[in-house]
């Protein structure tokens, strides 16, 4: 059974189709990449996933149970983590309140349990030396880290990261894949909305394209970018 | 220069009781963006709620209060959780009139059932006795334990602010909704935790309020009004603020007596709207607490 299962999903803005139709299975333990061109989608689909956003018609389900009309609260204890495309910390509370935040919360951790557990992610991301700074005082780079720190201290199932390589430099983006990849290897599910899309293609092994809230190609990344289908949407976007 | 000191030691402790009418607003305003207008008149419910407990059960009012906190708890949790919650995430409008028809129903409930009559808390001995400070310069115990009482709620309040699970959960709502949701954060219940706490913090208030002087169902408008003062002239987000705007109110209205008495709380008024032009954001606003 796969991990996320997603059945003829639809939403409209008015007389736009954000999503239309969209199927989509997500395995556990998979990387999967989301790529297309502004306005394609993306964001929504995450949206949809993770409560933001409410379908008009289809299903979600996680592991199995039917989540269309769970609240985001639900979802985030059910296993669903997202990182924002602009990193939005709770900017009055420190890096390690951050986290304790959604471990306790997210995850119903104790306190004791939950400062070990975000302790340990802070190291992990290269935190560790800010945890007591105020989330507002920090550099773009450390705000992208503490989204991704804070969606792992919900300990997530299905980890889902909008243009987290967005606005970074080469050398950052790199470490950031690392990271992923680390990630991805301890046994969380990924997905990934990049345009960034030689960052994507080194860390996930299979590639969907949407377009106009549509999924127009699916596969292996090297296949999917080779389609002429999708070289012609990119034509001038790919980095 | 004994007059102008005692009505300096009487400001500060009348600030307390002030303090303790804007702590309430300052806790719901925080976590979610609520104005409530009906925070003066739940001040004078919760004295109604008070006596009644204290006529009930033949006890005083300190062991009435006691046995009266658990109750509002519950009130305000109630309260938020099947009313307020519904009237929040729709602008600023809805909450604003919410909380009006609430304090208007509030009012006339008490009218109907407590009728117009003055009432008041009688705690017995400790209403009259005092404390020598120097010759000619005393002060009330009830006073005393007004401004202590407002203090320990401070204390408490930043603890569980500052050092609890459930006041990271306040801090993280109030900083960004949304998100906290992401975050597992169960807000419509979060809020309502906080309500409860307000009410807590409202029933103690009315302790003070009617031991102190008389009330009808009448008076919560201007307590409301003392207490958005209290909370703006502190700074917003800032509970030491608050107590600092409750003194601050509270000193201006005692001097201001003492210059002439009409002048009572017109002074009160002129202080608030000084400190206003002066320092628009107030005292102590968030980013120093």
């Amino acid at each position: 059974m796969p991990l996320l299962e997603i059945h003829g999903l639809r939403k409209y803005f008015g007389s736009v189709v954000a999503a239309d139709d969209i199927e989509l299975a997500v395995e556990s333990g998979e990387a999967l990449g989301i790529i297309g061109p502004n306005g394609a989608g993306k964001t929504t689909l995450f949206n949809l996933i993770a409560g933001r956003l409410f379908p008009d018609a289809g299903t979600i389900r996680l592991d199995g149970r039917d989540i269309t009309s769970a609240r985001p609260h639900e979802r985030c204890i059910a296993g669903i983590a997202r990182s924002y495309q602009i990193p939005q910390p709770f900017e009055t509370l420190t890096v390690f309140e951050n986290l304790l935040v959604a471990a306790v919360h997210g995850r119903h951790k104790t306190e004791a349990g939950a400062a070990q557990l975000c302790g340990q992610v802070l190291e992990r991301l290269g935190l560790l030396r800010r945890a007591n700074a105020l989330a507002g005082s920090l550099t773009l780079l450390e705000r992208k880290r503490l989204e991704l720190a804070r969606a792992l201290a919900t300990s997530p199932r299905l980890l889902l990261l909008d243009e987290i390589a967005g606005g970074l430099t080469e050398s950052e983006c790199t470490e950031l894949v690392g990271t992923i990849k680390e990630l991805h290897a301890s046994g969380v599910t990924i997905v990934w909305i990049e345009h960034i899309v030689h960052a994507l293609t080194a860390a996930v092994g299979r590639l969907i394209v949407l377009n106009f809230g549509r999924k127009i190609a699916e596969g292996k990344p090297a296949a999917v970018m080779g389609s002429p289908d999708v070289r012609q949407i990119y034509i001038g976007i790919e980095a | 220069m004994i007059l102008w000191t005692n009505a300096l030691i009487e400001g500060v402790l009348l600030g307390g009781l002030y303090a303790l009418f804007a702590a309430g607003l300052s806790l719901i305003f925080g976590i979610m963006r609520l104005v409530n207008l009906a925070h003066g008149d739940l001040i004078i419910l919760a004295a109604f709620v008070v006596l009644s407990v204290a006529a009930w059960l033949h006890i005083d009012p300190f062991a009435a209060t006691l046995a009266a906190l658990p109750i509002m708890f519950l009130a305000g949790f109630a309260l938020q959780y099947c009313l307020l919650n519904r009237a929040l995430g729709r602008g600023l409008l809805p909450p604003l009139l919410v909380t009006f028809g609430l304090s208007i129903i509030i009012e006339n409930g008490l009218l109907e059932l407590y009728s117009a009559d003055s009432r008041r808390l009688h705690g017995g001995s400790i209403e009259t006795s005092s404390i020598a400070l120097g010759h000619a310069v005393s002060v009330g115990v009830v006073p005393l334990l007004t401004l202590a009482s407002a203090i320990v709620v401070i204390l408490v309040l930043n603890f569980i602010f500052y050092r609890t699970a459930l006041g990271r959960a306040f801090r993280a709502t109030a900083d960004d909704l949304e998100i906290s949701q992401l975050m597992g954060i169960d807000h419509p219940r979060i809020f309502s935790v906080a309500t409860g706490l307000a009410f807590v913090v409202v029933t103690i208030a009315a302790l003070y309020l009617g031991m102190r002087a008389n009330f009808d169902p009448t008076i919560g408008p201007e307590r409301l009004l003392y207490a958005f003062e209290a909370v703006i002239v502190g700074g917003l987000g800032s509970f030491w603020g608050t107590l600092a705007g409750g003194i601050i109110i509270g000193v201006a209205q005692t001097v201001g007596a003492q210059i002439n008495p009409e002048w009572q709380i017109l002074a009160g008024h002129v202080a608030f709207l000084t400190i206003l032009v002066f320092r628009p954001r107030g005292l102590f606003p968030r980013a120093v607490d």
